[in-house]
């Protein structure tokens, strides 16, 4: 099986990436002349060695920190009067990244409560989005009463709640043991086939790329660019059998590949 | 295809690894509404006091000192009643200069540390005047600031706020900048105002710390309004509780200059407490410092 290199020509792409590239203020070229296009409800998933630029590259997509190049275009997004797109998205970081003196619940609200949204219908969204994480009932626990998994569910839970068209995760699921990545995994996927959101996955787990998503980008460092472009062309629902099949193994293989060549150059 | 179908269910399957876990609330067992664990907490000190003030009483009694040199606590504790009348009436004085001193330096500091952390020029011209107020003694100044205001309580509340703004106001600029970065960003990531920033995210994020300079400055502003009226006393001007301990060192009533300073000090640790517990219910929920360990 050989991973078929995309050169996709969909006419609107949710976002554009046109000749990126970042560089630091002490020097540091993070990324290079990136060019990729996303289309809408893709599960798109950034792999690569530490210093690739592939969270860099995500912090560009959310809007913090401007490229120092090239441009980055929503064509489907509305921009505002000063020429920013007004970005419709969630963000999940590395960490959890809740406030611990709210309670789940008042974390999840908070995007709709800095957006105005009345009270009432942040409450019911709020415990809405809870429940589709799997944490209905914890709608009055602090942070510091919870696990590490079920903290990253929160976030996640907030990242969904303005029902956002794309889904920007750094590492969401680094920090966390096997069992409980495994699950938060499927739970994702489950969230994605349901939510209808784009999703843009950072990572430096082969696995973990390859059971999520349906396109593997690879980038090599220093300076970060794209060196693959993997299609995983496997159905969904995947499941816990998808993990154990033939299919994930060769399509494991062949990421593995593209990122030791990566790391390789 | 069907086999799969069950995963697409909208209840996911919980293996109980994580979310299906409840947390776990440790409850502890109460004396006379304290907790088991607290009750040493107040008896060991308690003893060594017991012990402390017995053996105080014993040597002088035993070495016959006479009572202008060293009243026993038997005696303090008698002219503390004998002489409620004019102590009670100093105390009074004195909780008023150190509360609204404390007041005037919660509402400046606070208003101050926005200030500083929203234009970063105001702070860079401002701050350095406010670390000279800092370090130069009360003791020093007070007789100036007695003679520029004239009336002898704002005077004394001028002086005991300068001894406790500061801590305040350092606290919870470091709180205000203490925010999490990630939290910064996502609140930028929402387009959030200036405002929203200040009050969903910097403001909570800086109580632990408003909290222990406000335990700081409670004890400044005393000691501020204390020392302001020695200053002051000298003059003969004052009555706070100073002013008693002064008089009564002229007059040589020894056990009522011990009665005064039995009041300043709990004075003191009733403010200590009093702040203490305020950061205790503020906190208990959420900050680390508050919460107790449960291992």
């Amino acid at each position: 099986m050989n991973a078929p290199v995309l050169s996709r020509q969909i006419p609107k792409p949710l976002v554009a990436l046109r000749g990126i590239s970042k560089q630091f203020s002490n020097g540091t070229l993070a990324v290079r002349n990136v060019n990729l296009d996303i289309p809408a409800g893709e599960f798109l998933s950034l792999l690569g060695p530490s210093g690739c630029g592939k969270s860099t590259l995500l912090r560009m997509l959310a809007g913090l920190g401007a490229p120092s190049a090239g441009t980055i275009e929503w064509p489907t997004m509305d921009y505002d009067a000063s020429g920013q797109p007004m970005r419709d998205l969630g963000f999940v970081f590395q960490d959890p990244t809740l406030m611990p003196w709210a309670t789940a619940l008042k974390n999840v609200m908070m995007p709709l409560t800095l957006k105005n949204v009345s009270k009432a219908e942040a409450e019911e969204r709020s415990v809405e989005a809870l429940k589709m994480v799997g944490l209905a009932g914890f709608e009055k626990a602090y942070p510091r009463e919870l696990s590490g998994g079920m903290k990253m569910r929160v976030s996640i839970a907030r990242a969904i709640v303005t029902r956002p068209k794309i889904l920007l995760m750094d590492e969401p699921f680094a920090a966390l043991d096997e069992i409980t990545r495994h699950k938060l995994n499927n739970d994702l996927l489950e969230l994605w086939s349901a939510g209808g959101f784009t999703a843009v996955f950072v990572t430096h787990s082969v696995f973990e790329s390859v059971y999520l998503s349906q396109r593997i980008v690879v980038m090599a460092a220093r300076p970060g660019r794209i060196m693959a472009d993997i299609s995983v062309d496997a159905p969904y629902p995947r499941n816990e059998q998808f993990r154990t099949s033939a299919d994930y193994a060769a399509w494991c293989r062949v990421a593995s590949e593209k990122l030791k060549e990566a790391i390789g150059s | 295809m069907s086999a799969t179908d069950t995963l697409q269910t909208s209840t996911p399957q919980r293996d109980g690894t994580d979310a299906a876990d409840l947390p776990v609330f440790a409850t502890e067992k109460t004396v006379l509404g304290v907790g088991v664990s607290t009750w040493p907490k107040i008896i060991a000190p308690m003893i060594v006091g017991i012990l402390a003030l017995a053996g105080w009483e014993f040597a002088v009694w035993w070495n016959k000192v006479p009572h202008f040199v060293l009243p026993g606590p038997l005696l303090i504790g008698q002219t503390l009643i004998t002489d409620w009348g004019t102590l009670s009436g100093s105390l009074w004085i004195t909780l008023k200069i150190t509360f609204a001193a404390l007041i005037a330096a919660v509402t400046v500091g606070v208003a101050l540390a926005i200030l500083f952390t929203q234009s970063k020029w105001l702070e860079l011209s401002l701050f350095p005047y406010a670390v000279i107020l800092q370090v130069t003694p009360v003791v020093a100044i007070a007789p100036l600031i007695i003679i520029w205001v004239g009336d002898i309580n704002t005077s004394l509340l001028i002086c005991a706020w300068l001894v406790a703004f500061f801590p305040i106001l350092s606290n919870t600029i470091m709180g205000l900048n203490s925010a999490d970065h990630n939290l910064r960003n996502l609140f930028e990531m929402y387009g959030a105002t200036r405002w929203q920033t200040l009050r969903y995210l910097r403001l909570p994020a800086a109580l632990p710390y408003f909290l222990s300079g406000l335990k700081i400055s409670g004890g400044l502003a005393l000691i501020g309004a204390v020392v302001a009226e020695f200053v002051a006393g000298s003059g003969g001007t004052a009555s706070g509780l100073a002013y008693r301990i002064l008089e009564s060192g002229y007059q040589l009533r020894i056990p009522r200059m011990f009665a005064a300073l039995v009041m300043v000090s709990v004075t003191g640790i009733a403010i200590f407490l009093a702040t203490s517990w305020v950061s205790h219910m503020l906190l208990r929920r959420w900050h680390e410092s508050a919460v107790k360990r449960e291992n």
